[in-house]
């Protein structure tokens, strides 16, 4: 193949992010998405995307574990076996990636987040962090990055009420967030009745809740870019559909139709890139390998590679390609894999007699409190690192695996079961909490040694459990919760604690992170404070894969942020002298 | 690039989509084209309309038996409204047998094979359809030694005490196939045959949204979602529409 100046692996957030920069400052851009291509007119169209069969529950818009899975263990002593279907994440296929099937929950982590270590170690002590947790501060500070989620922001045209702007508490907004440079571009979603009541409680509860921040549009929109978004009409398929309506910040609704003309840009879909090749000194890429829908294998050559896929699957990449030592979780050395980590969620049902309408809502159409996120309250007394944020959610009411809220001690089918789901359908709410996962010695991924795809390349291998630490974070988020559910005066609640270990079958979230963490510290980090890989400097690693533990929020802000700080390094630093943006 | 499915005539009108599959010599990309062979809910009704409603295509009677009485109970009918039988889930849940899920065309199936643990999720060499195959007779054998009649055939209190077994794992059917996957999976696709779309052939005449006051998918609720407390007024529509009779469309 010709070769190309960057050559992108995926092409969903991070990608189309990396592409529109790097194509502004005149470089010749080729992005290989392993799905197929997708647009507003005609794959989303109202008329079909709102089947809950096809897509929540048959998982239409993500990856086939047929052809791509990983193995999964809780444990070290144990034999990791695949995922032979979806269950507890759903990595997405096709051009847009996540974009186009997430909610558009888009946070910023806490300046503490990024330095959780350093701070936790001031404020508590060294022994406060557990021997086995491996946490470490990112290497980038929450004020550096502030322009770039200001950036992924007004590209998607988050609907929001700002909490602190330049230092400045802002009546109704998060009293707990970062300071930012100016308001969210659109102004908060119109209040549902549920997201009115949990307002109502939380004050009554004594908290201060604010407006979840969406990149749902609250008003037409047009962006930085030039490209038009249409005001959300509240259909209620946002999550794991994709937007019909031009309403959800995606690639496709806020930087493809500006890409996708550029001359100098191109794309291929259906073609799985299987190694980033390097040269025989092993410290240069010589671009990737990759294989076509019809089987054939090609070599694209190019100057710069940079791994864009899904967090897992950025790190399958750089093990498969030999990039980075390994992680060896028994000796405690190398870097690739290490540091994996997820979130923990729990939930409390509420159940009362209000009609509220569920189905009407949006992906990001939400009430929430902060007061227990990051190290936003005293963590001296309950012995656990990290928090969440706890929210109501009013993001739909599919009926088969969504708004099925049936009260304790009914029973799990029969006519009873009928019943409760009848009484409770449009009236049953719930609390979810959104909680931390620090990283830990033992929670990794490497390849597997047993199982293969398609390709015959070793499959990645999980290996991942819940710690204390977490089960305390969340038990008490959750109870945190019922206060709220209670402050409701409801007929009853139902707490759903996060119980046992980890399960790869119910769904959680698709919130992984970590394996090619970033920092300061070469010795435990895959890359540098700019995404830059250590060991290959031509190579760039973006998406939650470089989180070096995961926080409270829901990851996309920060990782569309991050894409743009990396390729702010790259247009300003790296293309005037290629090679090492930081010396060690 | 796939082409997109075209109105079949002739021999192949009577095909499920699958044998159409088959026919045509494409079910290798079965999972490749799927999707794009759904987009078009049209084009799905127009096929469906040659295969016509109400065939079975995976189950024969003896298992169509099972299934409608084993489903009776799950979601019965009562003074709410239809259960699952009257709402056309045998009927669902054959064409999903028929189809890719049955088939566990996207899931990984390749060996080796080991039980593993209940976090590990399902680790069984049997598909879905396979699961209801080995499953429906090994419980009639079952049902026929211990009180001489086929499960359909008892009480319905009877019956439920079967089922809660095999929820329970109480029950062994032998090493062919487990009581508890066979359970969770009936379950599984009774729910989604009780409220999915009526395209799919189940929730007939939207039994289940009415049951639950859902009015189906709509595309918009700008306005309405400031009515606090209100009932939203108007009629259940589905992806083909308000009426009844063009919901028993596609054969997937």
């Amino acid at each position: 193949m010709p070769a190309v100046d960057v050559v992108l692996v995926g092409f969903g957030w991070t990608a189309a992010i990396m592409a529109q920069e790097l194509t502004e400052a005149g470089l010749n851009v080729l992005a290989l998405e392993r799905g197929e291509f997708r647009e507003t007119v005609p794959d989303f169209a109202t008329t079909q995307i709102q089947d809950e069969l096809r897509y929540a529950v048959r998982r239409a818009l993500f990856e086939r574990p047929a052809r791509e899975t990983l193995t999964f263990r809780n444990s070290i002593e144990q034999t990791a076996l695949p995922m032979r279907h979806l269950g507890s994440f759903l990595p997405a296929a096709g051009v847009g990636g996540a974009g186009v099937h997430w909610n558009g929950q888009t946070w910023r982590f806490l300046p503490d987040d990024f330095v959780i270590r350093s701070h936790t170690i001031a404020r508590y002590g060294k022994n406060f962090i557990p021997d086995d947790m491996t946490i470490q501060d990112w290497g980038i500070t929450y004020a550096e990055l502030e322009p770039y989620y200001d950036r992924f922001e007004y590209l998607c045209g988050v609907s929001g009420q700002a909490g602190n702007i330049g230092g400045k508490i802002q009546p109704g907004g998060n009293p707990f967030e970062g300071p930012r440079q100016r308001a969210y571009p659109l102004h908060p979603l119109e209040r549902s009745f549920m997201t009115e009541k949990f307002q109502t409680a939380a004050t009554d509860a004594g908290f201060q809740p604010f407006p979840c921040p969406a990149a749902n549009t609250s008003e037409a929109y047009e962006n930085p870019l030039g490209v038009k978004m249409g005001k959300c009409t509240f259909c209620g398929y946002c999550e794991w559909f994709a937007c019909g309506n031009y309403s959800k910040a995606s690639p496709q609704t806020t930087i493809l139709p500006v890409l996708l003309v550029k001359k100098n840009f191109s794309y291929r879909t259906e073609c799985d890139v299987t190694r980033v090749n390097l040269d025989a000194s092993g410290k240069r890429a010589t671009g990737v390998t990759y294989i076509d829908a019809s089987g054939k294998q090609f070599e694209q050559p190019a100057e710069l590679v940079v791994l864009c896929a899904f967090a897992q699957h950025n790190v399958h990449l750089l093990l498969l390609s030999g990039i980075g030592k390994p992680y060896d979780p028994k000796a405690g050395t190398g870097v690739t894999g290490r540091n994996y980590a997820y979130q923990i969620t729990s939930s409390v049902d509420v159940f009362q007699d209000d009609i509220v309408n569920p189905y009407m809502g949006a992906g990001a159409l939400g009430q929430a409190i902060d007061e227990f996120n990051g190290d936003n309250f005293d963590h001296g007394p309950h012995g656990f690192i990290g928090g969440g944020y706890i929210a109501l959610w009013n993001t739909g009411g599919r009926p088969i695996d969504q708004q099925t809220q049936v009260p304790e001690g009914t029973p799990k089918w029969g006519g009873e079961w009928k019943r409760a789901r009848a009484e409770n359908y449009l009236s049953a709410m719930s609390i979810a909490t959104h909680g931390s996962v620090m990283s830990y010695r033992q929670s990794y991924l490497d390849l597997d040694p047993t199982y293969r795809d398609i390709y015959g390349n070793a499959l990645l291998r999980m290996t991942f459990d819940f710690h204390t630490n977490e089960h305390k974070m969340s038990d008490f988020l959750t109870d945190k919760s019922a206060l709220i559910a209670q402050a409701m005066k409801p007929r009853s609640i139902k707490k759903n604690y996060r119980k046992g270990r980890y399960s790869i079958v119910p769904y959680q979230t698709t919130h992984n992170t970590g394996g090619a963490a970033m920092g300061l510290d070469r010795n435990t980090s895959v890359v540098n404070r700019y995404l830059q890989s250590w060991d290959v400097p031509n190579v760039f690693v973006l998406g939650s894969s470089v989180f070096p533990q995961n926080h409270g929020y829901n990851p996309t802000g920060t990782v569309g942020a991050l894409a743009f700080w990396a390729a702010h390094a790259i247009r300003s630093e790296y293309i005037k002298s290629p090679g090492p943006l930081v010396q060690t | 690039m796939i082409p997109q499915p075209t109105l079949v005539s002739g021999p192949l009108a009577k095909l499920s989509r699958r044998q159409w599959l088959v026919a045509s010599g494409s079910l290798v990309l079965a999972g490749v084209s799927y999707r794009r062979y759904a987009l078009a809910a049209s084009k799905r009704a127009t096929l469906a309309d040659h295969v016509g409603p109400g065939h079975l295509t995976f189950f024969d009677p003896v298992e169509s038996t099972f299934i409608d009485a084993a489903i009776a109970r799950l979601i019965p009918a009562d003074e709410l409204g239809p259960g699952a039988l009257g709402a056309g889930v045998t009927l669902f849940i054959d064409h999903q047998l028929a189809g890719p899920f049955g088939h566990a065309t996207d899931w990984y199936m390749s060996g080796p094979w080991s039980d593993g643990t209940e976090q590990q999720g399902y680790q069984q060499r049997r598909t879905p359809a396979e699961v209801y195959r080995a499953a429906i007779p090994a419980i009639d054998a079952h049902s026929q030694k211990s009180s001489g009649k086929s499960f359909a055939a008892l009480a319905a209190g009877q019956q439920d005490d079967l089922l809660h077994a095999l929820e329970q794992d109480k029950l062994h059917l032998g090493d062919a196939v487990s009581g508890k996957t066979f359970f969770a999976l009936l379950w599984q696709n009774t729910q989604e045959g009780f409220f999915a779309d009526p395209i799919y052939l189940g929730n007939r005449n939207f039994a289940g949204w009415k049951l639950i006051g859902y009015p189906g998918p709509r595309y918009n609720y700008d306005g309405a979602i400031r009515h606090y407390g209100e009932a939203f007024p108007l009629p259940t529509v589905g992806l083909m529409g308000r009426d009844p009779s063009r919901q028993s469309a596609g054969p997937l």
